[in-house]
């Protein structure tokens, strides 16, 4: 039967290709972005919007992917036929995790009664009329069109490594891990379709975390994987460099699916450069302070042209950077901002702005309570298919009992029957091993997007730190021209010019022309994060609605079909089982 | 060994109906009406016992008489002391945990059980005419309580202790005269049916186990689609159109499926499980049967070791004509007395 070789070809195929060659998650261009795929063993684009599902699916190492247009009659669905007895029996007892999954055609229940949810949204990928049955399919399958015209970036991380760091120091430097970082794709930016690598180390990635965030404020970007204060122990333990293998991944995958990032120069150069990561590094805290000390003296007795922000530095954030003095000055006004009478001279005016804010909060909210929810579910999920299984062995050793110690032929009639029992709870059992790991990947996204509300927090942060830039700037000038003032009127008094005063109002002009220069550009910066906040909110709720009807979509079609094999198991029995039933009414 | 596993399940009222012409007997019993009495500690559940028949023995077509819990143990230990050798049925187990005694689910389990219980009696071809069977279903209820107490009280006690006495004494014995393990009634065959029954235990058991475990998986399920579906309705109140309502069906839909699976939950409880405990409590009471018939044949060793030695020693009083063959004599009938009983 055809359906029973391809799995078996699949399992095997799945058992030895590596990691690599099955995470197929390519992701779709021409605005189509879903930058919260999650990647995994069977390349399960179970998270994909419709459109990249369409567009993006590529074929490696899969040998079960039949044409599109294969899926449409219920019947001819081979893989639907319900293996017999033995196959379960045997893969019962070896478990074998690695078949369950994307691979396993979805029920006929979706192909015949399942009719598709509205096409007009993403009609504009596919025309065709099975990519309605496709995209139902794709969150269970990985299969791609036979043409993929459209741009993708896949990468990898994979094959960490200990390396040593070079030091001075007698005791030797210490050890760290590095990554392999593989970049494939046909984006002209990297120069035409190419294969490339790079060895990264984790403090890379921080750094890269870092520019970007300086580059690009205003934008959700996606959050780092966290840096762990651990002992170095546990840092080379096999665990811990998995997860964060992963975890990279994920990150650098999500950056990639970003349709503004993906163009950045950091990350290209992260990506591309060989040898040693040419950003520059985050200083750390007490670095910046030993700076920013050896600037205070200056701006605390020089009152005079020192004491002006440079120009360029507006741009950022005041936390981030060595300037202390204008760090106090805008933690001065964000005080007086809370606490002062007085309303700061620019306010946060936009009620828009205010509401999304509140929104977005409540979305995370929802958000991490739905994942919470989803989270439980799929153990309780997870519990009932092991249970079913236990119970369906027991019957299974108790049939042999009695098959074997039979003294009566009624006894062995009775066995055959319960056998028929007992294949029905491991079938059972087995489907709902299925479902659960269908459904992990489907909840998925509702982890996912708990990062990106992250990536959003990250963005009106941004615009929150420049606007007080710009008050703390507006509200240095009025205080500053009446100094002037004062030392005008007071140098006014003087006959023949008071030199010392004239030259400090010279000094004090040049000041506020710098500061007024300094406030332009502010102004100029926050009102350009404040546009890249609102495109990068309508993408994110663009996608997001996207992201979860497909997420619904596929864990209600899961849902259903599940139930329906599991449906036809037991009607089974109880045809098979039905003379008791008729036993009992006659008598 | 009555193979007892072919009883119907649902058998109250199954013998015949009590509307069929009353030349047919029949005796048919319904355990109903659970109430809880008394108060505190002392509360119980008292049931309601219906009998309708047409049997000589008992009073009128139809008598209703209240009964506990304790009665109907009354009534097993009754039988099982009677009726050696044969397999009584089953009574469901006291209840370990306090919180759950007065359950609704458990009450109605145990109703059930109960339900099962008399009618298998009265089903029985030998326990249906049993004096005890008449006197529980019919006894008005302070003479139940005596009866009861009877049994509880005094009468146990020394069955007990004299059961013990035998025990340790054999023991003694053998152990002093340097005798083997005493042989135990063997025969292939039996050996064989013991050996079924006591695998039988364990797998129905096991089974069973899994059964229980079951019907809590359905209830979590069942629970955590619950939350589920109210968390997502939440999700979706945050969104816009479309996936807002979509999220609101999906959350309503779980929540429908939540109240299914806790009914499926229930019926696999009441339609599977528990038949499924009812019958390890069956292949319990044959083994009890069984360790009955075991103590019996061992009793009945040691008589028939007992008695030889006691002929032994008359004849060889008769020899000597001492006044002792008078006691002896009794003593001997005495022995093969209780041997013939046995």
């Amino acid at each position: 039967m055809m359906g029973s070789e391809n799995a078996d070809g699949f399992e095997e195929t799945n058992l030895n290709a590596t990691k690599e060659d099955m995470e197929n998650l390519d992701l779709g261009v021409d605005g189509d972005d879903d930058p919260l795929k999650k990647s995994d063993v069977n390349g399960d684009t179970s998270n994909s919007g419709y459109r990249s599902a369409m567009s993006t699916l590529s074929n490696v190492g899969d040998p079960l992917s039949p044409p599109p247009t294969v899926m449409i009659p219920a019947d001819s669905d081979p893989l639907l036929a319900p293996s017999s007895y033995e196959d379960f029996r045997s893969s019962f007892s070896s478990k074998p995790i690695s078949s369950d999954n994307s691979y396993i055609e979805p029920p006929s229940y979706a192909d015949v009664i399942f009719s598709p949810f509205d096409e007009n949204s993403d009609s504009e990928i596919n025309g065709a009329d099975d990519s309605s049955l496709h995209s139902q399919f794709s969150d269970s399958l990985s299969r791609s069109p036979s043409s993929s015209s459209s741009d993708y970036i896949k990468i990898t991380v994979s094959n960490p490594q200990k390396e040593q760091e070079t030091s001075n120091s007698i005791v030797g430097g210490n050890t760290y891990i590095t990554y392999q970082i593989t970049t494939r794709t046909n984006l002209p930016d990297f120069g035409g379709p190419s294969e490339f690598s790079v060895r990264r180390r984790f403090r890379d990635v921080v750094t890269l975390a870092d520019r970007l965030a300086e580059s690009y404020r205003g934008f959700c970007i996606p959050p780092r994987p966290d840096k762990s204060v651990v002992e170095s122990q546990v840092m080379q333990k096999q665990e811990f460099v998995e997860q964060r293998r992963v975890a990279l991944e994920k990150y650098l995958r999500r950056l990639s699916a970003h349709p503004v990032i993906r163009n950045s120069d950091e990350l290209k150069v992260f990506l591309q450069v060989q040898g040693k990561l040419p950003l520059p590094m985050s200083t750390d805290v007490a670095s910046r302070m030993l700076d920013g000390a050896v600037k205070l003296p200056k701006q605390l007795f020089g009152e005079g042209g020192a004491s002006a922000v440079p120009v360029h530095e507006v741009v950022q954030p005041a936390r981030g950077g060595r300037d202390l003095l204008r760090l106090f000055k805008e933690l001065r006004q964000s005080v007086s901002n809370d606490w002062g009478g007085s309303k700061p001279p620019v306010v946060e005016e936009d009620k828009e702005f205010l509401e999304k804010k509140e929104k977005m909060h409540d979305l995370e909210q929802q958000i991490i309570n739905a994942s919470q929810q989803a989270e439980s579910l799929v153990k309780a999920q997870q519990d009932m298919g092991e249970t079913m299984g236990e119970l369906g062995l027991a019957f299974i050793k108790l049939t042999k009992f009695e098959t074997e110690e039979a003294a009566y032929n009624s006894q062995r009639t009775r066995a055959n029957d319960m056998k028929n029992l007992a294949t029905a709870a491991v079938k059972a059992s087995r489907f709902y091993r299925e479902l659960n790991s269908q459904t992990v990947k489907h909840l998925d996204t509702l982890h996912e997007y708990l990062g990106m509300m992250m990536a959003v927090q990250g963005a009106f942060a941004d615009r929150s730190s420049a606007l007080l830039t710009v008050q703390t700037l507006l509200s240095e000038l009025p205080s500053l021209q009446t100094r002037v003032e004062k030392l005008e009127a007071a140098s006014s008094k003087v006959f023949g010019g008071d030199k010392s005063r004239i030259r400090k109002i010279e000094e004090l002009k040049e000041t506020i022309k710098f500061t007024e220069d300094a406030k332009n550009v502010a102004i100029r910066e926050y009102e350009r994060i404040k546009e890249n906040n609102r495109s990068e909110v309508e993408r994110l709720d663009r996608e997001r609605r996207a992201d979860f009807m497909n997420m619904m979509k596929g864990f209600v079609v899961n849902q259903v079909g599940y139930a329906e094999k599991m449906g036809n198991v037991w009607a089974k029995v109880a045809e098979e089982t039905s003379q008791y039933d008729r036993e009992k009414q006659n008598s | 060994m009555e193979s007892t596993t072919e009883q119907p399940r649902n058998i109250s009222g199954s013998m015949q109906s009590p509307r069929s012409p009353s030349s047919q007997p029949y005796l048919s019993v319904s355990v109903t009406d659970p109430v809880k009495l008394g108060n505190g500690v002392q509360a119980y559940i008292s049931y309601r016992v219906i009998t309708k028949t047409n049997l000589p023995d008992y009073q009128g077509p139809e008598k209703i008489v209240i009964r506990r819990y304790s009665d109907f143990v009354w009534l097993r230990d009754r039988l099982f002391e009677k009726y050696k050798g044969i397999f009584i049925p089953p009574l469901p187990e006291k209840s370990a945990v306090e919180k759950f005694r007065f359950s609704a689910e458990f009450i109605e389990m145990r109703r059930a059980a109960l339900d099962i219980f008399v009618n298998r009696i009265a089903l029985h071809p030998e326990l249906q005419h049993s004096e005890d069977l008449r006197t529980f279903l019919q006894a008005d209820e302070e003479t139940m309580d005596r009866f009861r107490f009877q049994e509880t009280g005094i009468f146990k006690k020394p069955a007990d202790l004299m059961q013990m006495f035998r025990d340790v004494q054999s023991k003694v014995s053998d152990a002093v005269l340097g005798k083997e393990k005493p042989v135990e009634e063997t025969t292939a065959d039996y050996e064989k049916l013991k050996h079924y029954i006591f695998e039988l235990e364990n797998h129905l058991a096991e089974a069973q186990k899994h059964a229980y475990r079951l019907v809590k998986r359905h209830r979590e399920l069942g629970q955590s689609l619950l939350d589920f579906g109210k968390a997502v309705k939440l999700l979706g109140a945050c969104e816009g159109e479309p996936t807002g309502k979509a999220f609101s069906d999906l959350g309503t839909k779980s929540e429908l499926l939540s109240i299914k699976l806790q009914k499926e939950a229930q019926q696999v409880l009441m339609n599977f499980e528990e038949p499924l405990k009812d019958y390890v409590r069956y292949v319990q009471s044959i083994k009890a049967t069984i360790a009955e018939r075991g103590t019996a044949f061992k009793q009945h060793c040691e008589l028939a070791e007992t008695t030889k030695l006691k002929e032994i020693n008359l004849d060889k009083l008769m020899l000597t004509r001492s006044d002792k063959v008078g006691e002896a004599e009794i003593e001997y009938r005495e022995v093969t007395a209780l041997l013939e009983i046995l």
